[in-house]
């Protein structure tokens, strides 16, 4: 089932075959805001089950790239293909306030709330199914909007900087979370249908949050991915096994040595 | 925060507490006004203020319970409250109605807001002597009154509180395949319900304004007739128990509304620090 997104696309959408190798793929996308080009020509492959970082300075163009990936921007142009279904959580949860946290999670569904429940379960908010989202702490909140998006199962996970503006050791208790679900959801996924499972394309001005938790870290600049690595480290990772990489990848977002 | 319950509890509590505090201080705020009205009482046992300009509290007090009695005063109500409850009807459905289209549509929107933004200025009050020309003067005229005064603060705040919906929950919506319909119902329109309220919280108040106003003109039942027909005899007492009872029966939709807020927006006062 390849879901074209209401991209206006200007080259033709490839026949493809069932059951890809890439959950998305991305050639030549391009977007202008007045006469700013922000996303220049941009070439992205997504491979099923891979949990890709993209990093960027702020206005980079991360949240339009992930914007025109979710569908939700009609004036890019390029070629866009998503082979599957995709489920956002933003940078700010976006928890409808008049709905309590269990009927956030199950909006939209047809299924039985008890997908919901579970899901809740799954990022530890059982217990506050039936609180108000103005209730809820930063980093519940944030939980409760990644509840949302993986009840709906996705084959992409987009992450717009979610733990930004969460506390250190609130985020450290995340990124195990992240990582657990992406494991959970991919191996489930693989049994069933065979195939990958849960991609994650998350992005992040962190460097470490991008080497702790990616397969593969890309490098947003200049409207296109500047730089690209892998990171093979088994996980859990501790910082010193990726001291190379960083040194590398703060080089490509433009921080000199004197400034670390 | 360890569970719901707790949460609700809390929040129930804050909401109490809230309610209570203007009348917290009780008994030092009641002393002025029980003051005033034995001085009231004093001037015009005394001959001081005479009964033609304005009764004494006891006086007043003894008319009401007989015009209840005599059954002119219940009379008069239920014709009152029936003008303000079908011209309240009429407006609210229009006003929400208007509101609906403009605020969902960019046809509705170009076609009723303009219109609508112009007319809120006219003085409504100054459209009586037309409304008698197309009306005559009986029941009509009355509940157009009440109902033109209703519909824009329903219309306005309504239409407002549409249009000021959060755009990142909308794209939440979307993300999250909701379609039209259900965007409509579970984002746009929750999102302006509060402001909603308070048009509805408005339109009350002027509903019993209009009222009271078209019932000066030409009436031969309901509170407005009772008084005009006691200012014929001098009968300050009767107008004093008029005025009264318009003024409870108007603190009474509004605790209506504050209570129809409370309850439909508990998710806010969740928030609300105690
Ligand atoms: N709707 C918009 N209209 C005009 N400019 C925009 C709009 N959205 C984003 N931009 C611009 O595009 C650039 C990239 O924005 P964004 O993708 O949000 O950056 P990032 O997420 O990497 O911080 C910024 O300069 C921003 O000002
Ligand atoms: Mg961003």
């Amino acid at each position: 089932m390849a879901a074209s997104l209401p991209t206006r696309v200007t080259g033709s959408v490839e026949t493809r075959a069932a059951a890809t190798a890439r959950v998305a793929s991305v050639r030549g996308l391009t977007r202008v805001f007045g006469d700013r080009t922000v996303i220049d020509g941009l070439d992205i492959d997504i491979e099923r089950g891979e949990f890709v970082a993209l990093l960027g300075r702020s206005g980079s163009g991360k949240s339009t790239l992930l914007r025109a990936l979710a569908g939700l921007d009609r004036d890019a142009t390029g070629n866009l293909t998503v082979d599957g279904t995709v489920a956002v959580a933003f940078q700010e949860p976006r928890l409808l306030p008049w709905k309590r946290v269990i009927d956030n999670v199950a909006l939209g569904l047809d299924r039985p709330r008890a997908e919901a429940r579970q899901a809740l379960e799954e990022v530890g908010l059982g217990g506050l199914a039936t609180a108000w989202p103005l209730t809820l702490s930063g980093g519940e909140a944030q939980r409760a909007s990644l509840a949302r998006a993986l009840v709906r199962e996705p084959d992409l996970l987009l992450l717009d900087e979610p733990f930004s503006a969460l506390d250190a050791l609130t985020r450290i208790t995340m990124h195990r979370l992240v990582l657990d679900l992406w494991t959970r959801h991919g191996r489930k996924e693989e049994d069933a249908a065979g195939r990958g499972g849960l991609s994650v394309l998350l992005v992040t001005h962190d460097v470490d949050e991008a080497l702790r938790l990616a397969d593969r870290v890309l490098v947003l600049g200049e409207g296109r991915i500047a730089y690209e690595t892998r990171v093979d480290a088994p996980r859990p990772r501790s910082a010193g096994d990726l001291i190379g990489l960083r040194t590398d990848l703060l080089e490509q977002l433009g921080v000199n040595e004197e400034d670390r | 925060m360890s569970s719901p319950a707790l949460d609700l509890g809390q929040a129930h509590r804050a909401a109490r507490r809230r309610a209570r505090v203007p009348r917290a201080p009780g008994l030092p705020r009641l002393i002025s006004p029980i003051v005033l009205v034995l001085l009231w009482q004093a001037a015009g046992s005394s001959g001081l203020l005479p009964e033609h300009l304005i009764a004494a509290p006891v006086k007043i007090a003894r008319t009401a319970v007989d015009l209840t009695e005599a059954g002119t005063l219940p009379d008069a109500i239920i014709v009152s409250l029936q003008r303000v409850a079908v011209g309240f009807l009429i407006g609210a459905v229009a006003g929400v109605a208007l509101a609906l289209a403009a605020g969902l549509s960019r046809l509705g929107e170009n076609a009723i807001d303009p219109p609508m933004q112009m007319l809120r200025a006219l003085p409504f009050y100054g459209l009586i002597p037309l409304f008698i020309l197309w009306f005559g003067i009986g029941e009509t005229p009355k509940i157009a009154l009440v109902a033109l005064g209703v519909a824009f603060p329903l219309y306005l705040n309504t239409y407002a509180g549409i249009r000021a919906v959060d755009g990142r929950l909308v794209e939440a919506g979307r993300v999250l395949r909701l379609g039209r319909t259900a965007l409509i119902r579970h984002v746009i329109l929750p999102a302006a319900l509060p402001q909603a309220l308070v048009g509805l919280r408005q339109s009350l108040g002027i509903a019993w304004l209009a009222l009271i106003v078209a019932e000066q003109v030409n009436a031969d039942a309901g509170l407005g007739w009772m008084i005009n027909d006691a200012r014929e005899f001098m009968r300050t007492d009767v107008i004093v128990v008029g005025l009264v009872v318009y003024s409870v029966l108007g603190l009474l939709t509004d605790a209506l509304v504050r209570l129809i807020e409370r309850r439909a927006l508990v998710w806010r006062q969740a928030f609300q620090p105690a």
